[in-house]
């Protein structure tokens, strides 16, 4: 038994001593009745127990309380302990009460007297104790009783510190029970300055009282601010001895410092420039201590030193006032990130998710800071929290900064695609974006919408009802027209059905904004009515009354003059079938990379995690100019073919009037991110270049879409699908210049291999217009493997200067491979079946730029065939399987690779049924990494 | 504000529980061994803070003894765990080398110390030195008074 110390009980000690040697649950509870048993008689007994019996007994039931069991009794002889004239018997029985006594017993009354002469006491002792009851049960009653007592102890001049520490807590305790107990008037500016008492207990104590205080009335008590400033920067300044006791771990009182960078928080920022200027030096003294190196390795010190640390940093994100501080405060953040402590890696977690939804409401000084609070909310996006992410971004985005919006719509846009899981949310998301900040939503944003609702036929019907409820908005943004014209003409007759939005009543509701359109959406909403014509035999009428309107048909804008002229003899002349044929509804874009994504990585170089990014070539897609391009439209239509539904809808619309370079299909495919990789610098400086600066055939080994080729005339972009033995290129001319490029002829150039590979080019116009773009289309059909890729000669006259080029198609043997799936077993039966030295060919190559295995990863599976995990035994090494098809014969194929880090080479060995095509397979890959 | 404090030892025995607010005693129950299982469970390098319920709670152990605190989200967790540790450090100056038996058997000082240092769930004082002095007045004012009963407790009690 250990020594007990005071005035011990040994009944007591004897008593615990038992329960602790009892072996088991059983004996325990034995060992427990039996006492209560004698505790009982003793207290019902005829023979008056004296004070010490009475103590020993109140403090044994509280034990036995304490091990978890009930008790029903001793109340009264623990009341009784309250009024005994020793310190050690009232004591006890204060604990008692404070553990045991429920808030509405009958016995509060009785408590409630023996508190009021205690509390009237000379002793401090004997009022501490008191006060300490009041606190512990802190009910209605004690309020009531002592909302009188207390503040007068708190402010009297003649109390005692011990006591106005005591006091003060007991008051915020009792206020939180009933508020109304709170003196107003002169005791405010009384109660604010026992921040200023000399005693730093009392002040600790008085700063967590104002602070609830301040919370329910803010403006009264906002003299505190200037005194907690000032108490707040003397406490920093000082140094750990000056506060002799207060100071923890060298860290001068960090209770006070908290609870003070706490009080402040309930404010915004002093508007005193002083006093501001004073808070300021404070936070910063703050965090440059937290530069300095430790003074102790306790962690007692680091813990007391980062507490504060923390605190001065909720406020600065709190204040939002001083740009440079809320930088390093996320520096700081972003420095305990990385520390070796999990607390405080943590509390920095907690802190910056704080910075999450904190900012976003507050912050509405510093744009680079919100900048980073978008970056964070973006960054932080994942499946579980996107839709709030989503939402709390649109919030903010009818506030945000004008700077920052464009890029924040990019980003919604970006995140409720990424993260979609029901479409029609992502509609809804789009459609908002477009009513809140219609004039910052880049025409990439709306395309891709339309692409995705295409894509999507689960949402077509929701698409086109929801558009349809957005346009009749009175004031709708032209975006939302555009969206809304596209998405009606394509699925409109889903909600036909409706007489409230029957085909008459679409119609009428897209021409009433007709009128208040750019040219651009005019020719848009042009090309949807013709497909209403289509859809609605019944509307036709009406349409063509339209496009007879002198202001159509005579339009000073050539190409509303024309789409109106060509669209009214397409409703006339046409039959129903070749209508049907030309109108047909849109074909699905292929799925790939967002063209929203590439524009946000062309605007944030470095921001957006991804090795491609594109510094040149700007403007085509930011470009806001509505001149409609002019050649694709018309031509088509007039010819009335087959392809012409890809570019009816005047979606593609370069700048006609700009040199500077040429948009490549804008929907969906941004051909820019390959002219970036190829060009680095931006485009003039790149034209200033030999002529064939940009041409690398090779990288399109493992990729399909691209600028082929770029000089300052020039840009060749492809975009290419295979399938089995066929493929099928198109080619985009686009003109940089501001001259007409004259006899622009485009062949394929015969040579050996003609009778392997099967290649057909559609022919082109001779004159491409400055500015514009034309498009070629190329089918191709392997007949047998064979080697390097079909030339295509490329002549024209610029300027009265004859050009001429040469240019490798990307059309490799490899695109022709279907990728095979196989298990371990099977992939290493077929290795062994091809190991014979003809079949296999091997290179061994230098790693062209640094081995990055992730992007080797990806180049191959780009290649086109399968790449097999978790089949070699070696996880860096890669293992694919695929079959090359040509219409004659289909050729296996199987590859590993396999990296040597130290000596930056790879190996290469591929094994295939045909020796040639092993050799050429090593051939395309041997330079891809 | 700190809602409560409880001490439990390894093998999941509350030693010490300290509510700041009012919970029936069957909540409390609950809370205890929930809280109790829950830190028992986690692995010795594991962060001191875990959130629970609308509460942060924060742990730290001593020895055999956890210290286990439930706090506000407007308080710092950093410095509870020096409340904690404030604490147990004047715990060892009183007993001199506490260990868990000291806190078994002298259950109420544990309880007064506490007082001194925490007031309806806020800190009161956090000078050692001041806190020390008040339970030393404490003391003083028992000693004060005439040892009674001393023949008849020998266990006979």
């Amino acid at each position: 038994m250990p020594a007990v110390r005071g005035d011990g009980m040994r009944g007591l000690a004897v008593f615990i001593s038992d329960i602790r040697n009892c072996k088991s649950k059983e004996a325990e509870v034995k060992r427990i009745n039996k006492e209560l048993a004698n505790i009982r008689s003793k207290f019902k007994g005829d023979k008056t127990l004296d004070g010490y019996q009475k103590k020993k007994y109140v403090c044994k039931l509280l034990f036995i309380f304490l091990l978890g069991h009930d008790i029903d009794f001793g109340h009264m002889e623990a009341v009784n302990l309250l009024s005994s004239n020793k310190y050690s018997e009232k004591q006890i029985g204060y604990l008692f009460i404070s553990v045991l006594v429920n808030t509405n017993s009958d016995l509060i009354k009785l408590i409630i007297q023996s508190i009021k002469n205690d509390l009237a006491s000379r002793n401090p002792i004997h009022v501490n104790l008191a006060m300490q009851c009041i606190a512990n049960i802190g009910s209605k009653e004690m309020a009531e009783a002592f909302g009188y007592d207390i503040p007068k102890l708190l402010v009297s001049g003649d109390t005692m510190d011990v006591v106005k520490q005591s006091a003060a807590l007991c008051l915020l305790r009792l206020f939180r029970t009933s508020q109304e107990i709170i003196p107003g008037g002169e005791w405010t500016s009384r109660i604010v300055h026992l921040l200023n008492d000399q005693h730093l207990g009392v002040v600790t104590a008085a700063t967590s009282l104002i602070d609830a205080l301040v919370k329910r009335n803010p403006d009264e008590y906002k003299g505190c601010i200037s005194l907690a400033v000032s108490r707040l920067s003397r406490i920093v300044t000082s140094s750990y001895t000056d506060l002799q006791d207060y100071t923890y771990y060298f860290v001068p009182a960090p209770w006070l410092s908290v609870k003070l960078l706490r009080l402040l928080q309930n404010y915004t920022p002093p508007e005193d420039p002083g006093l501001r200027g004073r808070l300021n030096e404070c936070l910063e003294t703050i965090l440059n201590k937290a530069q300095e190196p430790p003074k102790s390795k306790k962690v007692q010190h680091s813990n007391a030193k980062n507490a504060v640390l923390f605190e001065a940093i909720s406020l600065i994100i709190h204040n939002d006032s001083e740009p440079n501080l809320l930088v390093r405060a996320c520096n700081q953040l972003g420095q305990f990130l990385s520390n070796r402590e999990t607390n405080l890696r943590y509390l920095a977690l907690l802190r910056m998710a704080s910075l999450k939804t904190g900012p976003m409401n507050a912050m509405e000084k510093d744009v680079s800071v919100r900048q980073q609070a978008v970056d964070l909310l973006y960054a932080m996006c994942d499946r579980s929290n996107a839709e709030e992410i989503v939402q709390e971004m649109l919030n903010y985005l009818e506030t945000a900064d004008y700077s920052i919006r464009e890029e924040m719509v990019l980003k919604v846009a970006i995140l409720a695609e990424k993260y979609a899981t029901d479409y029609t949310w992502y509609v809804d998301v789009i459609l908002n974006l477009i009513r809140i900040a219609g004039d910052y939503v880049s025409e990439e944003v709306w395309y891709r919408v339309i692409q995705i609702v295409i894509n999507r036929d689960d949402v077509q019907g929701y698409a086109a009802k929801t558009v349809f409820e957005a346009l009749q908005a009175p004031a709708c943004h032209e975006n939302m027209v555009k969206v809304g014209g596209y998405i009606l003409g394509e699925f409109g007759n889903l909600i036909a059905g409706d007489q409230r939005s029957a085909p008459i009543v679409q119609f009428q509701l897209l021409h009433s904004k007709y009128h208040l359109c750019s040219p651009m959406t005019r020719a848009l909403l042009l090309s949807t009515y013709v497909k209403f014509v289509n859809l609605f035999p019944e509307v036709k009428s009406v349409v063509q009354d339209v496009f007879k309107q002198d202001s159509n048909l005579r339009s000073a804008d050539a190409e509303l003059q024309q789409r109106a002229s060509e669209y009214l003899q397409l409703s006339i002349i046409a039959s129903t079938d070749v209508l049907a044929t030309v109108l047909e509804e849109m074909p699905s874009f292929p799925e790939r990379e967002s063209s929203i994504l590439a524009v946000l990585k062309k605007k944030k170089p470095g921001r957006v995690p991804e090795n491609e990014i594109r510094p040149a070539l700007t403007h085509g897609a930011q470009s806001t100019d509505t001149h409609v391009n002019h050649a694709a439209p018309s031509a088509h239509v007039t010819a009335g073919v087959s392809n012409v539904s890809t570019d009816l809808l005047g979606l593609s619309t370069p700048p006609a009037s700009s040199n500077v370079g040429v948009l490549l299909d804008v929907l969906g495919d941004n051909y820019s991110s390959g002219a970036a990789q190829q060009t680095p610098g931006p485009a003039s400086a790149a034209a200033a270049v030999a002529q064939q600066n940009t041409y690398n055939p090779k990288k399109f080994v493992c990729k399909n879409n691209g600028v082929l080729f770029e000089n300052d005339l020039i840009q060749i972009g492809v975009k290419c699908e295979f399938r089995q033995h066929l493929g099928r290129l198109g080619l985009f001319y686009g003109n940089k210049t501001s001259f007409p490029l004259q006899n622009f002829t485009a062949t394929i150039v015969n040579a050996d291999w003609a009778s392997k590979l099967s290649i057909q080019a559609k022919p082109v116009d001779s004159v491409l217009e400055a500015g514009a773009q034309i498009q070629q289309m190329i089918n191709a059909e392997c007949i047998d493997d064979y080697a390097d890729a079909p030339q295509m000669n490329l002549s024209f006259i610029y300027n009265n200067v004859p050009q001429k080029l040469t240019i490798k198609l990307p059309i490799f043997l490899n695109k022709f491979f279907e990728p095979t799936e196989m298990n371990g077993e099977s992939f290493f039966a077929r290795w062994k079946n091809l190991g014979g030295n003809p079949q296999k060919s091997q290179v061994i190559f230098r790693a062209s730029q640094g081995m990055d295995l992730t992007a080797t990863r990806t180049k191959l599976m780009g290649f086109g065939m399968q790449l097999l995990d978790n089949i070699d035994p070696n996880p860096d090494n890669f293992v694919c399987a695929g079959i090359v098809h040509t219409s004659t014969q289909q050729i296996g194929c199987l590859l590993r690779l396999e990296p040597n880090k130290p000596a930056q080479m790879y190996r290469l060995t591929v094994r295939s049924s045909k020796e040639t095509v092993s050799q050429e397979v090593c051939e395309l890959l041997s330079d891809q990494f | 504000m700190m809602q409560f404090m409880l001490l439990f030892s390894r093998q999941g025995k509350l030693r010490l529980q300290k509510w700041y607010i009012a919970h029936p005693d069957k909540l409390k129950k609950k809370i205890t061994r929930e809280l109790i299982t829950t830190i028992l469970a986690r692995k010795p390098k594991m962060c001191s803070f875990l959130e629970w319920k609308d509460l942060k709670i924060v742990y730290k152990r001593y020895a055999s003894l956890y210290f286990c605190c439930a706090i506000e989200q407007d308080d710092n967790e950093l410095l509870t765990l020096e409340i904690i540790h404030r604490y147990v450090e004047l715990l060892d100056k009183y007993f001199g080398s506490v260990c868990e038996l000291d806190i078994i058997f002298n259950f109420e000082k544990a309880y007064f110390i506490l007082d001194e240092l925490l007031l309806g769930g806020e800190i009161q004082e956090t000078s050692k030195k001041n806190v020390l002095k008040a339970i030393a007045a404490q003391d003083l004012l028992q000693e004060e008074e005439t040892p009674q009963g001393f023949f008849d407790d020998h266990g006979l009690g």
